[in-house]
């Protein structure tokens, strides 16, 4: 009797990730994209203020989220995320409403109280630390979880993830050479997404080198490449084998991602739909062309998704400011000084 | 008796043995050299960093993010201005995070003048420590205050920034901590030898506890006639002035040395104007914006009534930086005869 052979796997990088994943993802893509533009009506409706965010690095950012071993502590990933991860918290299972707390500036913003600008995360139970509004300093705290979990007996990793003008900062160099320590070797994959802007200025007409992950070549234990982020599959297989190289070899990978900018930079600039390419329209011709999604289920996705941000911005508009008194609230640890000054002068 | 690098490695050692202080780290803090002040030789924890200010600081706060409570080291405070904004996301991220990340670490760095170290060997930084709102500012003045002072430091849950006085940390104190052998004894057992050290290792003395609270400044010198609050270097220079003119009749001199900048010690501050009505600020930073400033305002504001006299300040003269020269120095620095000065005019302003 023959014995049966395993059909090879499909070469199509879609085919081979598989309808029921694709779904997941699109339907996280969408969620994230919907929440962007929502973010952006309410900055511009006066609904809250400063928008800045993430719209048009889903196709990188959701996979991304994907790959994330999710928990508390150095056994977990840790996350030093910038202001347009929006769409790699929701993969870890952050809730849309958050966000739209976070911009109303509500009492309820489990992210800072009402303290900090919207995209800022901070969520403990997932390891993402603190965003900051500063440029490139999560390359520098992301050192610091790093050593931890270098230490420790773990697969776990830190991902640091920022944008391409701010490599031009110190702190991204630090990470590289503290990334390639010869005594003791990080557990980081360093992600650039690269839109091909600060703010106004063109990357081209700042940065002599061809490509970001480029700076890669002069450490010879620290691969680096540069993927297409706008495509799902091509992120997806770039992760997949930046995650298991430093699981498995304790040792840096510096990922370039190139992604749109489909909003401008934030809401100083417009945020105005730019005509550049889109990864949730690029993954619904590759789903629906290959007969992995029909386009009628597709557009359900996004009707059921608009609907549960209708329903979320509806609640946080009845949600209270929050108390004048709060400021000093976490101020220090074990609480303020009787005498600490609050009275703002005399 | 302890200098003061010796107090501080014997209290960073009781941090790696039983405070839960993993990682003591920065430029020279390991082997071989221990620190350009010695403070971290021989400490089983202790590691050299790449020269990167940015990356010490940022490497503190992942660890502390991760659950470590990590001693980093900037060598000069005159090198910690590149990384000002990386201490305010130490200082801010409790807060900026809606109480969801507890920031305890500790950065310790050698500050001010007295050593001829001129322009960036020289600085203080008393009032921009004092502006980084949330995080905790220590300064002390004596080795068993240190030892206490970065107890506490390592216990805290918020970043506590340890200014160590560059020209105190090779003072011995008055007193002796509780266990501590004589000083000889002491020299043996954790002082590492000169030449070879790759097979010493130090032997640590079974110390006592020995705290100091963060925030709570201690009378070093009782008096009743006149206030001066101080600390750090500045410290046991006043003790010296109003040791001397209580001897000499000339007035007696209440001095507080805070050891906490933030939070700063009002209740004492308040007590003892209360009971002197004058009082002078002595430190060592430049005049202009000086943290003295702040206190002399809330004098006035809280304690207007109780004054005799007007507050003072004596500080550095507010130049570009610290001079080498030695007559320069010592110009611009407030010096012995510059407190005694001061202090002799504070007594003798008719009320």
């Amino acid at each position: 009797m023959a014995s049966k052979i395993a059909p090879p796997p499909p070469s199509d990088p879609y085919k081979k990730l598989g309808a029921p994943q694709l779904l997941r993802i699109h339907e996280l893509m969408v969620r994230a994209r919907l929440l962007e533009e929502r973010l952006i009506k309410m900055s511009k409706g006066g609904d809250g203020f400063f928008w800045i965010g993430g719209p048009g690095e889903e196709a990188f950012n959701v996979p991304l989220g994907l790959h994330v071993k999710k928990g508390h502590g150095v056994n977990f990933d840790f996350l030093h995320l910038h202001y347009r991860s929006s769409a790699i918290v929701l993969s870890l299972g952050a809730k849309p409403i958050d966000a739209l707390r976070q911009m109303r500036s509500v009492g309820a913003d489990p992210y800072s109280k009402g303290r900090n600008f919207v995209n800022h995360y901070a969520i403990p139970e997932f390891n993402v630390v603190p965003v900051s509004p500063t440029i490139e300093t999560q390359y520098a705290t992301s050192i610091g979880t790093a050593i931890a979990q270098a230490r420790a007996k773990t697969d776990a990793i830190t991902i640091v993830n920022g944008g391409d003008a701010g490599t031009a900062e110190g702190d991204f160099h630090s990470c590289l050479v503290w990334a390639n320590r010869p005594v003791l070797p990080l557990p980081l994959l360093i992600v650039v997404v690269n839109n091909g802007y600060g703010i106004s200025t063109k990357e081209e007409t700042q940065h002599g080198e061809k490509n970001i992950s480029d700076w890669a070549k002069v450490f010879p234990d620290m691969p680096g490449k540069t993927v297409d982020g706008n495509d799902v599959a091509s992120s997806w297989a770039a992760l997949d084998e930046a995650f298991a190289y430093i699981r498995k070899n304790r040792k840096p990978y510096l990922l370039e991602a190139r992604c749109s900018r489909l909003y401008g930079h934030s809401s100083s600039s417009g945020a105005n739909r730019i005509p550049e390419p889109d990864g949730i329209e690029l993954l619904e011709k590759n789903m629906t062309s290959r007969g992995l999604a029909k386009a009628d289920e597709l557009k359900k996705v996004w009707e059921r998704e608009a609907a549960e941000l209708d329903a979320a911005h509806q609640q946080v508009k009845k949600e209270p400011f929050p108390a004048v008194e709060s400021v000093w609230e976490d101020v220090f640890a074990d609480g303020l000084p009787p005498s600490y000054p609050t009275k703002g002068g005399s | 008796m302890a200098n003061m690098a010796q107090a501080i490695r014997m209290a960073l050692h009781r941090g790696e043995s039983e405070l839960g202080v993993t990682e003591i780290f920065g430029e020279d803090v390991g082997a071989p050299l221990g620190g350009v002040f010695t403070a971290t030789q021989g400490l089983e924890r202790a590691w050299n960093s790449p020269l990167d200010e940015r990356g010490i600081i940022g490497a503190a706060l992942g660890l502390a993010w991760a659950g470590g409570r990590p001693v980093a080291e900037i060598q000069f405070v005159d090198y910690i201005f590149n990384v000002v904004d990386m201490l305010k996301l130490c200082a801010n991220g409790y807060w900026s995070s809606g109480g969801k990340y507890k920031t305890p670490l500790v950065v310790m760095t050698p500050t001010g003048s007295g050593i001829h170290g001129s322009m960036y060997h020289s600085h203080s930084f008393d009032s921009v420590a004092a502006k980084l709102h949330g995080m905790k500012v220590v300064c002390p003045s004596t080795p068993n205050d240190a030892y206490g002072l970065m107890i506490a430091a390592i216990k805290s849950d918020d970043p506590v920034l340890f200014l160590k006085p560059k020209a105190l940390l090779r003072t011995k104190g008055e007193e002796l901590l509780p266990g501590e052998p004589d000083e000889k004894t002491l020299h043996d057992m954790i002082d590492a030898p000169l030449g070879d050290r790759t097979k010493w290792k130090p032997r640590w003395p079974k110390l006592g506890e020995y705290e100091v609270e963060i925030g709570k400044a201690r009378i070093s010198h009782p008096g009743t006639d006149a206030t001066v609050v101080t600390h750090g270097r500045m410290a046991p220079i006043c003790l010296d002035v109003a040791r001397r003119f209580a001897a000499e009749g000339r007035g007696s001199v209440e001095v507080l040395d805070l050891r906490s900048l933030i939070p700063y010690d009002w209740e004492a501050i308040t007590a003892s104007v209360r009971k002197t009505g004058r009082v002078i600020f002595v430190n060592e930073e430049t005049e202009i914006a000086n943290f003295g400033e702040h206190l002399i305002r809330r004098v006035v504001d809280e304690l207007f009534y109780q004054l005799k006299v007007r507050p003072r300040l004596l500080a550095g003269k507010a130049t570009p930086g610290v001079a080498l020269s030695p007559a320069l120095e010592n110009f611009i620095q407030p010096q012995t005869p510059d407190v005694e000065r001061a202090l002799s005019e504070l007594l003798a302003e008719p009320a």
